[in-house]
């Protein structure tokens, strides 16, 4: 009886993908109670956003990708309008203005655009008969180009980089082409000097600093060059949970959320971070064979997108932590501390879960 | 539909191809991050430790306790407390003067607090924490301590204080310490020591404070410990103990030291006793004294002008640092010099009818006795003092072989006494005088050496030297203030023994007869008869006196008639008991008169209570004949540094022509 409730229930969860996102979040909590400081709440409560960041999953998996592809159009009109709303009527905080009062809730609608803007290029692309044409990118581009505007208005680089990735994906899976490719990077290296002026004040000092961390070695550059001393002193082997120097006398800054991975790496050393980048990357072939395997359009350019976003949270975070990459806001995926982002992930392994289950439904 | 099928299965391909494609990518990306991986914790690994290590691990000084200062009878002289004070960082402050008029709610703080934190400011060094209120008391400290935390950059500091619980007494032997300045800094940086000083926020500035310094301070300790990014000490690593300073034992005795400094009454001057046989400094007194509990927390201005600006010169050192002509104490130099270069024999002796002349001259140079003392023979002319005879006498040693000769007892040099800063005195010799003046020595000037009047000039600590020189045969011992050092955690004693500085060879006849006459001195008859009277033990010594100002030719001396400040210095040598001397001492007591009743009474105060443990009868201070006029300024002059160059107007002026010229010998001059 049990067992059979049991075998109903997953049925649209896939074991591989399960057992991967089990052991990297099972480390996550064992990474984020040394990050805290050995707070057994901070601990608990990650296990409770856990808990309903599975839940949010296994209702994605149960969702059949053809009812996915209705919703598309709407969720990312709503979240166009949202975005708008924010821009107009949204509350400061921190100089940024992320969130929009629903009078009874807050939320941050560019959050809605990560799963809704790889849904709609998704279910664009889907629609075009044959081999896309050259507008068909245009139109997709300006798709992608509206929402990303407006959020980095507020300003929200790191999600703006999430969004605008996920919409890329969709483009070069596809079938942009490479002389495309080829003009759009030109293009965007030409116009770097105006981006530049773009920028906010302390975008532009973050890439100053990235450049040259000692320029601000107790203001800006702080946070990186402590977690650079952090993961070069844990050598091979690490330092050994809770006995990271760097993590446990506070030289880290956000180190349970931004930062959680400069802990990770002074803690369990260079083989640590070697075990994470296989986690990470057995979870990235396993979205790929199912974006392989998916059988409608909608389905494989959406699971290729949210599996390559997916990709772009860990390289990006790492990146930044190990001091190749600008520090800009991008948490590490299933370890970080945080309900939203945790959220937003599993819904996207949800699909993936979903897009694979329910295959054989749609061949049939 | 075919067509369809086809069109479905290219676009497959092509998706797959790209996916692969992004697969690679993804590889490739991560091997990115594994090589970064790769250089930071393998190839920088240590680079990053170490740096990881200097975050977490600061050194912690702990500062030893200092060294005792303790009498030969165990009296501390100098010792450590613990007092809670209100430390101002000043860096950390945005608005002085609001901060603190909020601590002033809370603790009082009064305006030479206030003077003597800006002193204190200036003299510190950067982001060290100055006390701006010290010798909390517990409710104020308490007080403080709930409010710490409106206070950012002010802290509540329990720190160890060193003090002087005699007080004046002996503040010249003892010294001070103060708070390390940047040339304090640069010396401890060329001594090596400055690593030792982490922590020490002081450091002996004067006296056997500053002479034994390195025995004093002790050996810092550290403690290693780990401290997060706030700075805070999250726990102890390790721990090296700190190595307390050794305690100084002092030959002096507290108790003869307030004896004597109270036998001065309101007079200045100095005093030093030594044992003749071991070079120990018995007693070593420079009056007027100062309170060295002043100086140890930073020294206010108000307090700092009255030392300083004060006529009386305190702060002078002035057993080695004051310099005066050592007047007739001078004579039984002489005459040792006479009886060894053969110029005189005992038979000899003069008619003196009160004068002597130089051939070609008219220039009398005049006896202190006008009419003479008749038939006078060596030893005689000690315990008369007479002038005539020494004029002589000198002439016709000449001025090289009279100062050569002297030059064994130490004059015109440093005695080598274990405290800094003296200085070795002036013997007058023609090569000098030609440096110094460019000018020709003068047969007179020989005249005028041979009674201790002219160019020449001694500190007390010569003086006093000189005597035990003496005393002892012409074996000269080296003189120290310390005999024990002691290591204070295990008690172990280091005594300095007695070293042999000097021997003399001198001709025992020769010695006795200048004894003799020195003897004779304490005697009915002698100059300092009184001194003498109703002793136990036989006391040898000689009289002096020292002149201010230049009396003209054929003017006479008035010592009521002359402001005090113009008047005479007194001196006096002695050594007792004649037979077996175990103390020798000089005592000079500025503008005192004659020599034998202004310092005899001083010096037999302190050799009664030395040889016989008798306390001086107390008796009101007795003070002479003051002068109506004020004084018309200060004798002598002092340099920033406390350099006094005291009594020396004299100069060329003597008892001759060309007498009132007040002249001032540079210091350089003065064998410094």
């Amino acid at each position: 009886m049990i067992s059979k409730l049991l075998q109903h229930l997953s049925k649209h969860i896939d074991p591989f993908l399960m057992t991967c996102l089990f052991f990297t979040l099972a480390l996550g909590l064992v990474v984020l109670y040394s990050a805290s400081g050995q707070n057994l709440s901070r601990v608990y409560g990650q296990g409770i956003n856990i808990v309903v960041a599975l839940s949010f999953m296994w209702a994605a998996a149960n969702i059949a990708p053809n009812q996915l592809e209705r919703v598309a159009l709407p969720l990312y009109t709503l979240g166009v309008l949202l975005l708008i709303g924010v821009a107009l009527f949204g509350s400061v905080s921190h100089g940024a203005r992320r969130w929009l009062s629903l009078g009874f809730t807050q939320i941050q609608p560019s959050e809605i655009m990560r799963i809704a803007m790889p849904m709609m290029l998704a279910w664009y692309f889907s629609k075009r008969e044959g081999k896309p044409a050259v507008t068909d990118f245009a139109v997709g581009g300006l798709l992608l180009i509206v929402p990303v505007a407006l959020i980095m208005k507020q300003p929200d680089l790191g999600t703006a980089i999430l969004v605008s990735a996920s919409g890329f994906y969709i483009l070069f899976l596809a079938g942009l082409s490479w002389k495309f490719l080829l003009g759009g990077f030109v293009a965007f290296a030409a116009s770097t000097p105006i981006l530049w002026s773009m920028l906010h004040d302390y975008q532009r000092r973050r890439i100053e600093i990235l450049l040259d961390p000692t320029q601000d070695p107790l203001g800006a550059g702080y946070h990186t060059i402590q977690a650079i001393i952090a993961v070069g002193s844990g050598g091979i082997a690490g330092k050994g949970w809770l006995k990271g120097t760097q993590a446990q006398l506070d030289f880290l800054p956000e180190r349970s959320t931004d930062f959680i991975f400069a802990v990770f790496g002074e803690e369990f050393g260079l083989l640590g971070n070697l075990l994470l980048l296989l986690l990470f990357s057995l979870i990235i072939m396993r979205g790929l064979v199912i974006a392989s395997q998916a059988q409608s359009t909608f389905s494989r350019l959406l699971a290729g997108s949210i599996t390559l976003t997916f990709f772009t949270y860990a390289f990006v975070n790492m990146g930044m932590v190990s001091g190749i990459l600008p520090v800009v806001g991008v948490p590490l995926p299933l370890i970080s501390y945080g309900g939203t982002s945790m959220v937003m992930l599993c819904i996207g392994f949800g699909i993936l879960m979903s897009i694979q289950t329910h295959k054989k439904l749609v061949a049939t | 539909m075919r067509a369809e099928l086809k069109n479905f299965q290219h676009e497959q391909y092509y998706f797959k191809l790209r996916l692969g494609f992004t697969a690679f990518v993804v590889l490739a990306l991560f091997s990115v991050l594994a090589a970064r991986f790769f250089y930071l914790q393998i190839k920088q690994h240590d680079h990053y430790q170490t740096l990881a290590e200097n975050n977490r691990i600061s050194l912690v000084p702990i500062v030893p306790n200092r060294g005792l200062i303790i009498d030969k009878n165990g009296v501390v002289l100098a010792h450590n407390f613990f007092v809670y004070t209100l430390e101002i960082t000043p860096s950390k402050i945005d608005d002085f003067e609001a901060t603190i008029s909020e601590i002033k709610k809370l603790v009082e703080i009064s305006p030479l607090d206030r003077k003597r934190y800006n002193k204190l400011r200036e003299e510190s060094r950067n982001f060290e924490s100055v006390p701006i209120r010290t010798h909390l008391n517990e409710v104020e400290a308490a007080k403080f301590a709930v409010n710490h935390y409106r206070f950012p950059g002010v802290e509540i500091k329990s720190r160890l204080f060193r003090h002087y619980p005699l007080g004046k007494l002996g503040a010249h032997v003892v010294g001070y310490i103060g708070r390390i300045n940047d040339k304090d800094l640069i010396g401890l940086e060329k001594s090596g020591s400055l690593s030792n000083y982490k922590g020490s926020d002081h450091v002996g500035k004067s006296g056997i404070e500053q002479f034994y310094e390195s025995y004093l301070h002790g050996t810092t300790g550290f403690q290693q410990v780990e401290i997060d990014a706030d700075g805070r000490a999250v726990r102890v690593l390790s721990s090296t103990a700190p190595v307390p300073g050794n305690n100084i034992v002092l030959s002096i005795d507290s108790k003869m030291q307030e004896i004597a400094e109270t036998a001065f009454g309101e007079h200045r001057g100095a005093l030093v006793a030594i044992d003749p046989k071991t070079g120990s400094v018995l007693a070593y007194v420079s009056q007027p004294t100062f309170d060295p509990n002043l100086f140890v927390d930073g020294i206010d201005v108000e307090n700092w002008k009255a030392l300083n600006d004060s006529l009386d010169k305190p702060l002078i050192n002035r057993p080695i640092r004051g310099i005066y002509p050592p007047g007739s104490t001078f004579k039984p130099f002489v005459a040792m010099a006479g009886l060894e270069n053969g110029k005189r024999t005992p038979p000899f002796s003069i008619s003196d009818a009160g004068f002597f002349t130089l051939a070609n001259s008219a220039h009398r140079y005049r006896d202190w006795k006008p009419g003479g003392h008749g038939m006078v023979d060596m030893q005689r002319a000690i315990t008369i003092s007479c002038d005539t005879f020494f004029y002589g006498l000198a002439l016709e040693l000449g001025i090289d072989k009279l100062t050569d000769f002297v030059r064994h007892f130490g004059f015109g040099e440093k005695s080598g006494i274990d405290i800094q800063g003296e200085i070795g005195g002036l013997l007058p010799t023609p090569e000098w005088k030609m440096r110094r003046y460019k000018q020709p020595w003068y047969q007179g000037e020989t005249v005028i050496t041979g009674i201790g009047q002219g160019y020449t000039l001694v500190t007390p600590m010569q003086l006093a030297q000189a005597t035990a020189i003496l005393a002892n045969d012409g074996v000269a011992m080296k003189p120290h203030l310390v005999t024990q050092i002691q290591k204070a955690m295990t008690g172990e004693m280091q005594v300095i023994s007695a070293e042999v500085q000097d021997k003399i060879a001198l001709n025992p006849e020769n010695i006795a007869i200048v004894k003799r006459g020195m003897i004779d001195v304490t005697l009915p008859g002698g100059t300092a008869a009184s001194v003498g009277a109703n002793a136990a033990y036989a006391i040898a010594a000689k009289t002096g006196t020292a002149q201010v100002i230049g009396i003209k030719q054929n003017e006479k001396y008035n010592a009521s008639s002359i402001n005090e400040r113009h008047r005479d210095h007194a001196l006096f040598i002695a050594y007792a008991p004649a037979d077996d001397p175990k103390i020798a001492l000089a005592v000079i007591v500025e503008n005192g008169g004659h020599g034998g009743s202004a310092g005899g009474p001083i010096a037999r105060k302190v050799m009664d209570y030395y040889l016989l443990g008798k306390l001086p009868e107390v008796e009101a201070v007795k003070l002479e004949t003051k002068a109506v006029a004020k004084p018309l300024g200060a004798i002598g002059t002092a340099t920033t540094d406390g350099t006094a160059v005291l009594g020396a107007t004299i100069g060329g002026a003597t008892r001759g022509k060309n007498a009132a010229k007040p002249v001032i010998i540079p210091e350089e001059e003065l064998h410094d």
